[in-house]
C-alpha cells in the first residue's frame, strides 16, 4: 500500500486527469458494446479483439508513412465491413438464441481473431507514433501527453456523432425500434436482419476508432484484447444498456479508479482491481440484472 | 453409414502408418545426428521463436557444409526435428516427451524463453537427455541441480548488474538511488533479484520498486513517482512491451533521469520504433555484433551478422546468435566425447571450455555459462535521427563512451 497519491496534491490531480482521459476512451468501446447488447442481446467477448484489429489498421498506415491519426477515419470504415462480415458468417445464426450460445460464439471469434492476428501480424508489441507533444499544467507539475487528449477528444466527437445519427437518421430510428421490440419492428416493415448487421458493423467501427486511438496512445499486441472487453462489459453493467450519459460517467469513473488502484496497490494490481470491482458489482447487481432486453433511448 | 466406415478405416490406417514410421527415427541415423527442439513458432513468443529457429538452422547449415561432426573417424551431419510448442509450457513438455520417447531423439536443443525451458528441463532430466539451451536465462533453472541442462547464456540476474555497478562507479563509488519497475514473470523477477543483490553490495538504495502486470501498456503512475522522487537510475524490465511503453511514456511525460537501463531493447527494435526518443537508453544484451570473440565457423560477430542478414534478411538479434552458439557447443562436445553415449556427451558438455563468435563458454555445475559477461549498449543517434546501438560497458568491449548523465529533455 502506498498513499503517495494523496500526499502530493499534484499527483492526485494527475491521476484524476489521466483516469478521465483514459475513461472516455473506454466509454467509447463500452458504448459500442451497449449498442449491440441492447439491440441484439449479444455480449460480445470479441469486443477487445476488434479494438486491437482496429489498432493494427492504424499501425499499418503508420508503417506506410501515413499519419496514424488518419486511422481514426480509415479504421472504422474497414472495421464496419469486418463487423458486417462477422454478423453474416456467425452472429446471425445465434442472434435469437440463448445468451449463453452467443457468449460461446463470440468467445470463439475472440480466440480466432487473436490467433489470426498473431499469425498475420506477428507477436511483436507495436505502436504508432503520432508525434504529438506534451501539455504541461500547473508549472509542469502535471503532464498530459497530447496523444491522450487527442484520444479523448476524438472519442467524444464520435460518441456525439453516433447519438445524433441514432436520433435523426432512418437507420438509427430502425435500430432503436428493433431494440425496443424486434417483432413489432418487423411487422411494421423494418428489415431487422439488416438492422442487426448494421448494428454489429457500427459496433465494430467504434472499436476501430478506439483501436486506432490506442495504437497512438499505448501499445497493441494480438493478445491484449481481453482487458478491453472486460472494461467495457463492466462499464455497461454499471451504467445499464440505454443510458449513454451513464456509460460516459461510469467509463470515466473506471478510468480514475484504475489510476488510483495503480498508485495505491501497485501497477501489478491495476487490471486485477478491475476484475475485483467487476465481481463486486456483479454480486451487487445479481438481482437487478434481468434477462429482459432493455431498450436504447 | 458405409462411407463413414470407409473414412474411419482410412483414418486408422493412416494413424497406424504414422505411428510406426515415426519410431524409425533415432538419435543417429546413417550419417545424421538428429537433435530435437520444441520451438514457439506460433503464440506469443513466435517472433523470438523464429529468431531461435533461424539461429539453429544457420549453425546447422554452416557446420554441415564445413565438414560436419567427426565422431569415431566418421563424419556426421546435424539434423533438427522441430515441433511448434505454441508458446505453451504444457505443450512444450508434451512435445519433449514425444521427441524423446516416440521420435527417439537423444539430444535436445532448448526452446525459447525461461518459462518453456523450465517446463522441458524436468523431462530431459528424467530421460537423461543432454539439452543445450540458448534462451532460458532464469536463475531458478540453474539451482535445481539439473545434470543434463546446459545454457550458453548468462543467467538473468546478471542482466542489469553491470548498469548498477557502472552508475555507482560514476557516482564516485557512493551508492545510488534506484527506481525500478519489473514485470511479474520469472525472467524479469530474476533480473530484479540481481539488482537487489547489486544494490546491497554497493550500498545503493531502492526508492521505487514497482511490479508491472502482464497486460502492461501504461506505466504512467510509475513515471509520475519517478518525476517526484528523482532517482539516479531507472531500471525497467518487462520484455518488449516494457521497453516500448517505457520509452514512449518517458518521452511524452518528459521524465528526466540520469540513467535509464532496460532489457529487450534489441527485440523491441527500440531505435526503429521510437527513433530519437530512445536515445541514451542503456540496454542489457547477451551479445552484440561488434564484440571481438572469434571461432572457426562464423569467424566473428560482424561476419555472423552479415551472413545472417544475407540468409534471413534482417540483422541478427542476440537470440539468434546464442542459438547458433548452442550447436557449436554440441559439435565440440560430440567430438571430444568421441561417442554418442548420452552420459559421455553429458560429461564432455560439462567440461566445455571454448570460445565462439558469441562469447566464451564454460559451464558452472548448475549449467549456466559463467565465462561470458553481459554487455550494455547505449542507443546513440546522430543529427539526422539515425540511431545505433553502441557497446559502452564493460570497458573491454566498449566501442563508444557512455553518455552520462542523460541530458535533460529541455536541453535536447
Amino acid at each position: 500500500m502506498d498513499f503517495m497519491v494523496f500526499q502530493y496534491p499534484m499527483i492526485t490531480v494527475q491521476a484524476c486527469l489521466d483516469g478521465i482521459l483514459l475513461g472516455i476512451l473506454f466509454a467509447l468501446i463500452a458504448y459500442g458494446m451497449a449498442l449491440q447488447w441492447g439491440v441484439m442481446n449479444i455480449i460480445n467477448i470479441a469486443q477487445g479483439d476488434l479494438v486491437i484489429l482496429g489498432g493494427y489498421i492504424a499501425y499499418f498506415m503508420y508503417l506506410y508513412g501515413i499519419h496514424p491519426a488518419w486511422g481514426v477515419i480509415v479504421s472504422p470504415i474497414i472495421m464496419y465491413f469486418v463487423g458486417v462480415g462477422i454478423y453474416k458468417l456467425v452472429i446471425n445464426k445465434v442472434v435469437d438464441r440463448d445468451l449463453f450460445i452467443s457468449i460461446l460464439a463470440t468467445f470463439g471469434i475472440s480466440i480466432l481473431f487473436m490467433q489470426l492476428m498473431n499469425f498475420a501480424f506477428g507477436a511483436d508489441v507495436v505502436l504508432a507514433n503520432s508525434g504529438y507533444g506534451t501539455t504541461f499544467l500547473f508549472d509542469s507539475a502535471v503532464v498530459l501527453p497530447n496523444s491522450k487528449i487527442f484520444s479523448a477528444f476524438v472519442s467524444i466527437v464520435f460518441a456525439i456523432g453516433l447519438v445524433i445519427y441514432m436520433k435523426k437518421s432512418k437507420l438509427g430510428r430502425a435500430i432503436r425500434a428493433t431494440a425496443q421490440n424486434a417483432r413489432a419492428a418487423k411487422i411494421l416493415g423494418v428489415d431487422t436482419e439488416k438492422v442487426y448487421a448494421a448494428t454489429f458493423g457500427l459496433n465494430a467501427a467504434l472499436c476501430g476508432v478506439a483501436g486506432a486511438l490506442i495504437s497512438i496512445t499505448f501499445t497493441i499486441h494480438p493478445y491484449m484484447g481481453l482487458p478491453y472487453t472486460i472494461r467495457s462489459f463492466m462499464i455497461v453493467i454499471v451504467a445499464g444498456l440505454g443510458n449513454l450519459p451513464g456509460v460516459a460517467m461510469s467509463g470515466m469513473g473506471l478510468g480514475v479508479f484504475e489510476e488510483f488502484a495503480d498508485y495505491i496497490l501497485g501497477t501489478e494490481f491495476r487490471i486485477g482491481s478491475v476484475f475485483l470491482l467487476l465481481v463486486l458489482i456483479l454480486v451487487y447487481r445479481r438481482f437487478k440484472l434481468s434477462r429482459k432486453r432493455e431498450y436504447l433511448k | 453409414m458405409k462411407i463413414n466406415r470407409i473414412i474411419l478405416s482410412f483414418i486408422s490406417a493412416v494413424a497406424i502408418l504414422l505411428s510406426t514410421s515415426v519410431v524409425s527415427f533415432a538419435k543417429v541415423v546413417g550419417d545424421k545426428i538428429v537433435l530435437g527442439a520444441a520451438i514457439s513458432l506460433t503464440g506469443k513468443y513466435s517472433s523470438n521463436g523464429v529468431h531461435t529457429q533461424n539461429g539453429y538452422n544457420m549453425a546447422v547449415d554452416r557446420i554441415n557444409s564445413m565438414g560436419g561432426v567427426k565422431v569415431g573417424g566418421k563424419t556426421y551431419k546435424f539434423e533438427i526435428i522441430y515441433y511448434d510448442d505454441e508458446s505453451n509450457p504444457k505443450r512444450a513438455a508434451q512435445l519433449a516427451e514425444r521427441l524423446i520417447s516416440q521420435d527417439g531423439v537423444e539430444f535436445m536443443l532448448g526452446p525459447y524463453s525461461s518459462g518453456l525451458t523450465k517446463a522441458i528441463a524436468p523431462v530431459t532430466e528424467k530421460y537423461g537427455v543432454p539439452m543445450v539451451e540458448a534462451n532460458g536465462a532464469s536463475r531458478s533453472l540453474f539451482t535445481k541441480g539439473y545434470k543434463y541442462l546446459f545454457a550458453v547464456l548468462a543467467p538473468a540476474n546478471l542482466y542489469l548488474d553491470v548498469a548498477i555497478r557502472t552508475a555507482v562507479e560514476l557516482n564516485g563509488g557512493k551508492g545510488v538511488r534506484i527506481a525500478q519497475a519489473f514485470e511479474q514473470d520469472a525472467f524479469s523477477q530474476d533480473v530484479r533479484l540481481g539488482i537487489l543483490d547489486a544494490a546491497k553490495e554497493t550500498g545503493s538504495e531502492i526508492i521505487i520498486d514497482d511490479k508491472l502486470p502482464k497486460e502492461l501498456n501504461d506505466m504512467a503512475a510509475t513515471l509520475v513517482k519517478v518525476k517526484q522522487m528523482k532517482p539516479d537510475v531507472l531500471v525497467v524490465s518487462g520484455h518488449t512491451k516494457g521497453a516500448l511503453t517505457a520509452i514512449r511514456q518517458i518521452a511524452e511525460m518528459k521524465v528526466d533521469v540520469p540513467m535509464l537501463a532496460m532489457t529487450h531493447c534489441d527485440a523491441a527494435k527500440l531505435s526503429k520504433q521510437h527513433g530519437k526518443n530512445s536515445q541514451y537508453a542503456l540496454c542489457a544484451s547477451q551479445w552484440h555484433k561488434t564484440l571481438t570473440y572469434k571461432d572457426n565457423f562464423f569467424k566473428d560477430g560482424m561476419t555472423y551478422a552479415a551472413d545472417f542478414q544475407k540468409e534471413f534478411g534482417y540483422d541478427p538479434p542476440y537470440q539468434s546468435a546464442e542459438s547458433s552458439a548452442a550447436l557449436l557447443v554440441f559439435k565440440d562436445a560430440f567430438e571430444r566425447a568421441n561417442s554418442f553415449d548420452q552420459k559421455k556427451v553429458r560429461d564432455a558438455l560439462a567440461a566445455t571450455n571454448m570460445q565462439t563468435f558469441y562469447g566464451n563458454i564454460k559451464f558452472a555445475p548448475g549449467g549456466q555459462n559463467v565465462d561470458k559477461p553481459m554487455v550494455l549498449f547505449q542507443v546513440m543517434c546522430d543529427g539526422a535521427g539515425k540511431c545505433e546501438n553502441k557497446v559502452v560497458a564493460p570497458l573491454k568491449w566498449a566501442s563508444a563512451k557512455l553518455i552520462h548523465p542523460i541530458p535533460k529533455w529541455s536541453d535536447r
